[in-house]
C-alpha cells in the first residue's frame, strides 16, 4: 500500500518535470531525451548470473533491479525490491519484497523469481560465471559441483509470493549488503525456457527495458513505463554505442557522437589533457574499488619470511612518483588493504610502511637479515602491467639495493597455476575489484583459509576467528570494527604489500547533467539527465 | 583459358585445408587457458571452465578438435564464436564494411599512385620527380598509426573536415574517405615509386625506340606501349595489397572505430577466440587465392606474350 502511493507520487512528480523539448520520442515522462553512452561488446549473452565483466555489466546495470541498490555517492546499500531483510542471528534471513514490481514482460516480481534465478546461477552444470556469489548459502557445496545432480540450494525457501528465507552455512552479518550485485537479480519465468536465447533479448525488472542489440554496433534500451521502484531512469532512451577501444570512445565524445565515456584513455591523461579537452564540470575523478597490491610467496622464498624485509620493500616503493609517471595520476597511493570507498574502510591501516622512506627501509632490511640474490616481481603479460612493475622494481633497487626484476608470465591463468604449484618465486602482482561494497570483501576472499583468491596459502587461526566473530556481530558498526581488527592482523604480518587504489575518471558532453559514478566505477546512466 | 581457371581452382583446395589446419593448430596451441581473464581479476569458476571446454572440445587432442571444426565447415557452418554468435554472419557483416574501405583505399592508391608515378617517371630528375620521391619517402617512413591519429585529430576533430570516426555496421561513404586515405597512403607511396621506376626503365627500351622510329605519336607511345608493360608489377602489387587491406587494416580500423575484419581478428586473438580467428582467416585465404588468380589472368590481358594456356 505504502509502496503504491509512493510510486504514484513519484510518477506525478516526474511527469511534471517532463518539460523536455529535445528529441524525446516516447511518452514515458521523466526528464526525457536520449543518452548515447560509450560501451563495449558484452562477452556473454546478457544473463545477470553469467556476466562478470563490465561490457555486459554496464547494460545489465540499467536493465535489472535487485533487492538492494547501492548509492552511487556513498556506496551505501538502500532497499530496492526488498521491503525488508531481517535476521536475528545473522544466519537465517527473511526477505520480504515489495509488491507491484514488474518484469518488462508484464509479469510480477515474486519471491520465487529470486529463488529460481539464484538456484540456476549456483547450479554447477549451468556453468555460470557468477556462481561463486552463492558460496555463503547453505547447500552451495553440493549444488556448485560441475557434475552436481542437486539443483536447489537447501538454504533457500519460498514462504509465500512476497517472502523467502535464506540460510547461510555460517554467520554472515553483511549478507544484505551483498545482495545488490547483478548476480542476485531475479529472473522472470520465461528465462528458464531458453536461457541462451533469453540472453540475446533479456527481460528484467529495472528502470530500463531492452530494445535491441546490434552486434558490434550498439545496444539500445528504453525507459520502462511500469517501473515501480525509487531508482527510475531519467532519460527516455539510452544507446550504448560500441567502441573497440577507449581512445576511439574518447574521440567520439569530443566529436559529439556520444554523451558519456566510461573512462579517459591514457593518451588524454597525460598532463591532465582531458581537463582542457572537456572543460570544467564535464569530468569526474573519484576513487574506485580497485586495489592493486603485491603478493609474496614467502613459503617459497625464505628471504621474504622476515616481516621486516617485507616492510622494507614496501617502504622502498615510491608510490606517488610511480602513480604520477606511469599512471598519469589515474591511481592513488594506497594506505591500507581496503578501498576507501567501501563501508568499514579505516584510513592509514598501513601506517608509515606505505610511505617512501629509503633510510628507514635500509635499516629495516638490515634488521630483517637482508636479501641476497635476485628478487622477481611476476606480472601477467596480458594485462598491461609491464611498466609499473618495472617502475616498482627500479624504485626498490634504487632505495635499498635489492636486485629486483619484473618478470612476465604469459597470462593471469598461467601465473595463478604456477602460484598454486609453489613454482612462483619472489613477488607477484595482484589486483582486487570488489564484488560488493564491504570491508569484508577485501579480506575473506583473499586471506581466508582456503578461500577462492587466497593464493598465498595464508592461514592464520586468529584471523579466521576474528572474521567469524565479525560475521556474527550484532550491528554493522560492530562488524566493521571487528573486520578492521582483522585487517590490522594483515597489516601486522604484512602478508601483502598494498600499492595503489584505482581511480574512476569519466567524462561527458554538454548535453547531459547529474553525472555520478557508481561504486563500481561506471557512470550511473539511470540517474543522468539530458539538458536540452 | 577455362581449363586454366578450373585447374587453378582445384589447386586451391589443398591450400585452404592445409592453411586452416595450421592456423587452427597455432591458435589453439597458444599457451595459456582460453578462459583466463574472462572472469575479471579472479579465475573463472570450475563449473564455467568445464562447460566452456566441453563446448569447444578443448579436452580432446588437437586433430580431433580440428575434425569437429572441419566437419562443420564442410557443411557450410563456420561455427559460433565465444559470444555464441554465428561466425559466418559476423564475418559477412564485417567484410561488407572492410570491403568498402578496401576498395576505396585501392582506388585512392591506384589512381593517385599511378598518376604520380607516371609523371615522375617521364621527367626523371625534374621537379615533380623530386616532389614524388620526397613525399613518398615521408609517407613510407611515418608509421601508419601516426598518420591515422594525426588525420583523426586534425581533419576530424580540430577542423571538422571529415567525421572523426566511422562507427557502426554501415558507415557512410563520406565517413570512410579519411580512413581509406590513411589506409591507402603507404601503398600509394609504393605504387608511385614502382610505377616511376618502371616507366623510366621502359621508356629507354628497344620497343619504345622502335615505336618512336615508326613515327607513332608520343601519346600512343606512352599511353599504350610503355604504360601497359609498366603496369604488370603494379597490378601484382595491387592484387596482393587488396588481400592485405582486407585482413590487415587492424590499426586503421582501430583508430577510426570501424567494425571490420581487422578488428575482428585482433579481438579474436586477444580473447583466444579460436573459432572466430580461424573462420576469418579461412575467408582471407580464399580472398588471397582469388586475387592471385585474377592478377594472373590480368597479365595475359596486359601483355599478350604472357600466356596462361
Amino acid at each position: 500500500m505504502a509502496v503504491a502511493s509512493i510510486s504514484a507520487i513519484a510518477l506525478l512528480a516526474t511527469a511534471c518535470g517532463g518539460d523536455s523539448d529535445s528529441d524525446s520520442t516516447s511518452g514515458g515522462g521523466g526528464a526525457g531525451g536520449e543518452i548515447k553512452a560509450g560501451g563495449c561488446n558484452p562477452e556473454n549473452p546478457l544473463v545477470a548470473g553469467n556476466t562478470a565483466e563490465t561490457c555486459g555489466g554496464d547494460v545489465l546495470d540499467v536493465l535489472t533491479a535487485k533487492l538492494v541498490h547501492y548509492n552511487p555517492e556513498t556506496a551505501e546499500p538502500e532497499n530496492d525490491i526488498a521491503e525488508s531483510i531481517d535476521t536475528d542471528d545473522n544466519q537465517n534471513f527473511t526477505v520480504k519484497i515489495k509488491k507491484g514490481y514488474k518484469f518488462h514482460d508484464g509479469t510480477e516480481v515474486k519471491a520465487k523469481n529470486f529463488v529460481d534465478a539464484w538456484n540456476y546461477t549456483a547450479f554447477g552444470p549451468n556453468g555460470q560465471q557468477g556462481g561463486y556469489f552463492f558460496e555463503p548459502f547453505e547447500g552451495y557445496d553440493k549444488v556448485s559441483d560441475p557434475k552436481s545432480k542437486v539443483k536447489e540450494l537447501s538454504g533457500l525457501k519460498v514462504v509465500d509470493d512476497y517472502t523467502f528465507t535464506i540460510k547461510t552455512s555460517e554467520k554472515v552479518s553483511n549478507l544484505p549488503l551483498r545482495l545488490g550485485y547483478t548476480a542476485f537479480a531475479p529472473q522472470p519465468d520465461s528465462f528458464f525456457d531458453d536461457p541462451e536465447a533469453f540472453g540475446k533479448k533479456p527481460v528484467a525488472a529495472g528502470p530500463y527495458k531492452f530494445d535491441s542489440w546490434d552486434e558490434n554496433s550498439s545496444i539500445v534500451v528504453s525507459k520502462f513505463d511500469d517501473y515501480a521502484g525509487d531508482f527510475g531512469g531519467q532519460a527516455d532512451k539510452i544507446t550504448f554505442q560500441i567502441f573497440q577501444d577507449a581512445d576511439a570512445e574518447y574521440t567520439a565524445l569530443q566529436a559529439g557522437e556520444i554523451d558519456v565515456v566510461r573512462q579517459i584513455p591514457a593518451s588524454a591523461l597525460i598532463d591532465d589533457k582531458f581537463k582542457s579537452d572537456l572543460g570544467e564540470g564535464r569530468y569526474l575523478e573519484k576513487e574506485n574499488s580497485t586495489l592493486q597490491f603485491i603478493g609474496m610467496n614467502y613459503h617459497v622464498t625464505p628471504e621474504l619470511k622476515n616481516v621486516k624485509v617485507r616492510q622494507a620493500i614496501s617502504m622502498a616503493i615510491d608510490r606517488p612518483t610511480i602513480v604520477k609517471q606511469i599512471f598519469n595520476g589515474a591511481m592513488t597511493p594506497a594506505t591500507g588493504w581496503v578501498s576507501p570507498i567501501v563501508d568499514g574502510y579505516k584510513e592509514g591501516a598501513c601506517g608509515e610502511y606505505c610511505t617512501y622512506n629509503p633510510e628507514k627501509a635500509k635499516q629495516l632490511l638490515k634488521e630483517g637479515g637482508g636479501f641476497k640474490g635476485k628478487l622477481t616481481l611476476t606480472y601477467n603479460g596480458d594485462g598491461g602491467h609491464k611498466e609499473w612493475t618495472e617502475a616498482v622494481c627500479n624504485s626498490v633497487n634504487k632505495a635499498i639495493g635489492i636486485d629486483c626484476v619484473a618478470t612476465p608470465a604469459v597470462d593471469f591463468k598461467t601465473m595463478l597455476t604456477k602460484l598454486g604449484e609453489d613454482e612462483l618465486k619472489g613477488m607477484f602482482r595482484m589486483g582486487w575489484v570488489m564484488d560488493y561494497p564491504s570491508i569484508e570483501n577485501y579480506l575473506a576472499p583473499i586471506y581466508g583459509k582456503g578461500a577462492g583468491s587466497n593464493y598465498y596459502g595464508y592461514d592464520n587461526a586468529d584471523f579466521q576467528a576474528k572474521m567469524k566473530e565479525a560475521g556474527a556481530a550484532e550491528t554493522p558498526e560492530e562488524a566493521n570494527k571487528l573486520y578492521q581488527e582483522a585487517e590490522g592482523m594483515i597489516a601486522k604480518e604484512f602478508t601483502t604489500i598494498p600499492t595503489w587504489y584505482g581511480k574512476t575518471i569519466i567524462g561527458w558532453s554538454e548535453r547531459v547533467g547529474d553525472v555520478q559514478a557508481t561504486p563500481f566505477g561506471s557512470p550511473d546512466l539511470a540517474a543522468m539527465t539530458v539538458k536540452e | 583459358m577455362g581449363k586454366y581457371i578450373v585447374r587453378r581452382l582445384l589447386q586451391m583446395i589443398p591450400v585452404i585445408i592445409l592453411s586452416t589446419f595450421l592456423i587452427y593448430a597455432m591458435v589453439f596451441a597458444m599457451p595459456g587457458d582460453p578462459t583466463a581473464g574472462k572472469c575479471g581479476e579472479r579465475p573463472c569458476p570450475a563449473a564455467y571452465v568445464e562447460k566452456f571446454n566441453e563446448k569447444y572440445h578443448l579436452d580432446d587432442p588437437l586433430p580431433v578438435q580440428y575434425g569437429y571444426y572441419a566437419k562443420n565447415v564442410l557443411q557450410g557452418d563456420f561455427g559460433e564464436n565465444q559470444y555464441g554468435n554465428s561466425v559466418a554472419e559476423e564475418l559477412g557483416e564485417r567484410f561488407t564494411v572492410t570491403g568498402k574501405l578496401a576498395v576505396m583505399a585501392l582506388v585512392f592508391e591506384g589512381v593517385i599512385g599511378i598518376i604520380a608515378g607516371v609523371l615522375a617517371g617521364l621527367r626523371k630528375g625534374g621537379f615533380i620527380d623530386n616532389l614524388v620521391l620526397i613525399s613518398t619517402l615521408f609517407v613510407i617512413s611515418v608509421p601508419i598509426f601516426v598518420v591515422g591519429f594525426a588525420a583523426r585529430y586534425f581533419l576530424g576533430l580540430k577542423w571538422g573536415i571529415f567525421p572523426a570516426l566511422a562507427s557502426g555496421k554501415d558507415p557512410s561513404f563520406y565517413s570512410l574517405i579519411m580512413p581509406a586515405m590513411v589506409l591507402g597512403s603507404t601503398s600509394l607511396a609504393y605504387i608511385a615509386r614502382l610505377m616511376r621506376t618502371n616507366i623510366a626503365e621502359n621508356i629507354k627500351s628497344d620497343y619504345v625506340r622502335t615505336a618512336k622510329a615508326k613515327g607513332l605519336s608520343p601519346k600512343r607511345i606512352i599511353g599504350i606501349h610503355t604504360l601497359r608493360n609498366s603496369m604488370i608489377p603494379v597490378i601484382t602489387f595491387m592484387g596482393y595489397d587488396f588481400g592485405a587491406l582486407l585482413g590487415g587494416a587492424i590499426v586503421t580500423e582501430g583508430i577510426f572505430n570501424i567494425m571490420g575484419v581487422g578488428g575482428y581478428i585482433f579481438t579474436g586473438i586477444r580473447n583466444r577466440d579460436g573459432i572466430a580467428v580461424v573462420g576469418a582467416v579461412t575467408a582471407l585465404v580464399i580472398v588471397y587465392l582469388v586475387m592471385n588468380l585474377i592478377v594472373d589472368l590480368l597479365y595475359g590481358a596486359l601483355d599478350p606474350r604472357i600466356s596462361n594456356d
